[in-house]
């Protein structure tokens, strides 16, 4: 029997960058650097620990929906060990919402074929944490999501989920979609020979006809929510800062009670 | 006038308080119906009236707690079929999230998460977001469907207005998926007596700086001192000093306070991303050049060891 994952991974703008909104009010992607989201490091990092430790054959894709500069994620998840990687690239895929992400993933997903979807937590720009929950949806296969621990066994997944009220010990039968969480494990560096070694893995481009997907199923104009207006926050006004000389405690009292804290 | 579904997050009946939030938004559009699933569903409808839901509508049955989000979907789009809402509202927590987002696709309706604001509009809500990690602040509205929105805690004020909060039997139908994801075992978390991280209007919180797991019992005394939560940044949280649900920002709670207090937190990007929309920031760091100080109301620079205790004993010697 063999296992075929499938991880998906989004090329995103540096957290640590200057982040702003493009004139349609869409992600600017220009002026800020991208890379993958570390928090999808941590998906990638379990389909490898799953493939190590599993005694079938397992082979693990990495997919992205993003554009032409999103091909460094998939190098990156390449190097990192994965085997393969599909790109799906097309221009009427700007602005699309998170649903129309989903569309495109799971179609992308079934043409691929997968026994195993494995996301991250939430992506670091969107941070809605949706996608996973509208992936199982339109797959139609369990959602075992937010784990912190998984693990993968004779078609069975396994998993904690540690949810606000509860830590809840989840379990469903393969194929399904699985979402894990920063503490689900480090993720790995890529080593030198992974870097060589992904230079010639296999990179499948897609677009839009390629998934059977209408140009006016996704992009800004279909999207089925629209943002009206983008604005910086007002810089916070500058506060009082102190330096303690022995009294910083009493000051800061001070401060509170003038604020009606205490 | 027209009807919105809120959705209710109870724990065996107990109402938890950004629920009760929902109810104020809500009022804002129309006329809130509530929606209460599973085990003490019935026993939300006293407070729910107490806050103005008309209606209320509950099902009790195993599958909500041995199933994982997906019974909850069904029960949700019953609800929808039901009432014909204007807009379903939910609180924004990883399952209430999850919960709008499978109700959205199904409805084909559009999604918009982590409301920090909602108004009436012409062309239906406006809710207002915070985005990169608090930088910008942006509006939107759902252009399809019914506009499924999830709200963070703390957007709004809990404010009573009595309504009849009719109890209603909702009738569901659990769909194929429903039982897709067994939950096989359940440990509630342990309560500390302090307020909920994500509902508490004072979030005392200490880092790296603290240096020790030993040494947050300097952070909870302030936060007692206060009726605070006690919340950590991720390096005291992966250094084991303090539990991961603690944890504030990016990947562990957002929060959204009156009062928020950092001790020996340098103010990273994805730490500010879970508090900087609190109202008051304040901290204590040795390092003047930390980035917190950009946020902050009042910053002491100076070793925690020393203002802590002094600000935790001068609280408590006004509070007498
Ligand atoms: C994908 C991703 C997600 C992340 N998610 C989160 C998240 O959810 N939450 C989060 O917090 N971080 C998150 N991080 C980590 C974040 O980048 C920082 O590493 C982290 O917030 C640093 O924690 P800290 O401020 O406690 O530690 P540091 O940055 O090391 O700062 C410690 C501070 O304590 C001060 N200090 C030391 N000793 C004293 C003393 N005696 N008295 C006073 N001050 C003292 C120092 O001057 C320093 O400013 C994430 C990172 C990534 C990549
Ligand atoms: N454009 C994309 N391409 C590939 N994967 C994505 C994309 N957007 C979201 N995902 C996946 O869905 C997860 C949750 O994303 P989100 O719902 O946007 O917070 C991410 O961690 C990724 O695994």
């Amino acid at each position: 029997m063999s296992l075929r994952i499938v991880v998906t991974v989004k090329y995103v703008p540096d957290a640590t960058g200057d982040r702003h909104f493009a004139e349609d009010l869409t992600v600017d992607r220009d002026d800020v650097d991208g890379l993958l989201s570390e928090l999808d490091e941590y998906a990638i990092e379990q389909a490898l620990r799953i493939a190590e430790n599993a005694d079938d054959d397992v082979e693990v894709t990495v997919l992205t929906v993003g554009p032409e500069d999103a091909k460094d994620a998939l190098r990156k998840a390449l190097s990192m060990g994965a085997d393969k990687a599909i790109h799906v690239e097309d221009e009427d895929l700007h602005g699309t919402d998170a649903i129309g992400t989903s569309l495109v993933l799971a179609k992308a997903i079934e043409k691929a074929g997968f026994d195993l979807v494995l996301c991250g937590m939430a992506s670091t720009d969107g941070a809605m944490g949706v996608v996973p929950a509208l992936l199982a949806e339109r797959l139609g296969v369990p959602q075992v999501t937010l784990l912190s621990e998984v693990s993968v066994e004779d078609g069975t997944v396994t998993g904690r989920r540690d949810g606000d009220a509860a830590s809840e010990q989840l379990e469903a039968s393969l194929p399904a979609v699985v979402s894990v969480t920063d503490q689900s494990g480090e993720a790995r560096y890529p080593s030198f020979k992974g870097i060589m070694a992904a230079k010639k893995k296999p990179v499948v481009s897609w677009d839009l006809s390629d998934l059977g997907i209408e140009a006016d199923e996704v992009g800004l104009q279909n999207a089925w929510t629209a943002v009206e207006a983008a604005a910086e926050r007002p810089a916070r006004t500058a506060g009082t800062i102190v330096t303690d000389e022995g009294e910083g405690g009493k000051q800061l009292a001070e401060f509170l009670a003038g604020q009606k804290f205490i | 006038m027209a009807e919105v579904l809120v959705y209710v997050d109870h724990a065996g009946g107990a109402v938890r308080k950004p629920t009760l939030e929902l109810l104020t938004l809500a009022r804002r559009l129309g006329e809130p119906v509530a929606v209460a699933l599973g085990a003490g569903a019935e026993n939300t409808a006293g407070v729910l009236a107490e806050h103005g839901a008309a209606r209320v509508l509950t099902h009790e049955a195993a599958e909500y707690a041995a199933y994982l989000v997906v019974p909850k979907v069904d029960a949700l789009q019953a609800a929808v079929a039901a009432v014909s809402p204007a807009a379903v509202l939910v609180s924004s927590s990883a399952e209430g999230k999850e919960i709008a987002a499978r109700l959205a696709l199904r409805l084909g309706s559009g999604l918009i998460t982590d409301a920090v604001d909602l108004e009436a509009g012409e062309a239906g809500p406006v809710a207002t977001q915070s985005v990169f990690a608090a930088s910008f602040s942006t509006t939107s509205r759902v252009t399809r469907g019914i506009p499924v929105i999830t709200v963070k805690p703390n957007s709004a004020a809990v404010e009573p207005a009595a309504a009849a909060g009719s109890v209603e039997q909702l009738n569901v139908s659990f769909s194929g998926q429903a039982t897709g994801t067994r939950i096989t075992g359940r440990t509630p978390r342990e309560s500390t007596g302090r307020p909920e991280l994500t509902e508490a209007a004072i979030v005392v919180s200490g880092g790296r700086g603290v240096g020790g797991a030993e040494n947050f019992a300097l952070i909870e005394a302030l936060a007692d001192s206060l009726g605070a939560a006690v919340g950590a940044s991720r390096a005291a949280v992966d250094a084991g000093w303090y539990p991961h649900t603690n944890q504030v920002g990016q990947t562990g709670k957002s929060v959204s306070p009156q009062l928020y207090l950092a001790s020996g937190i340098s103010g990273a990007i994805q730490h500010r991303a879970g508090m900087q929309t609190s109202k008051t920031i304040v901290a204590v760091n040795k390092d003047p050049e930390a980035p917190i100080f950009d946020l902050v109301d009042y910053g002491v620079v100076g070793d925690l060891f020393e203002v802590v205790p002094q600000l935790t004993e001068e609280i408590k010697a006004r509070k007498g």
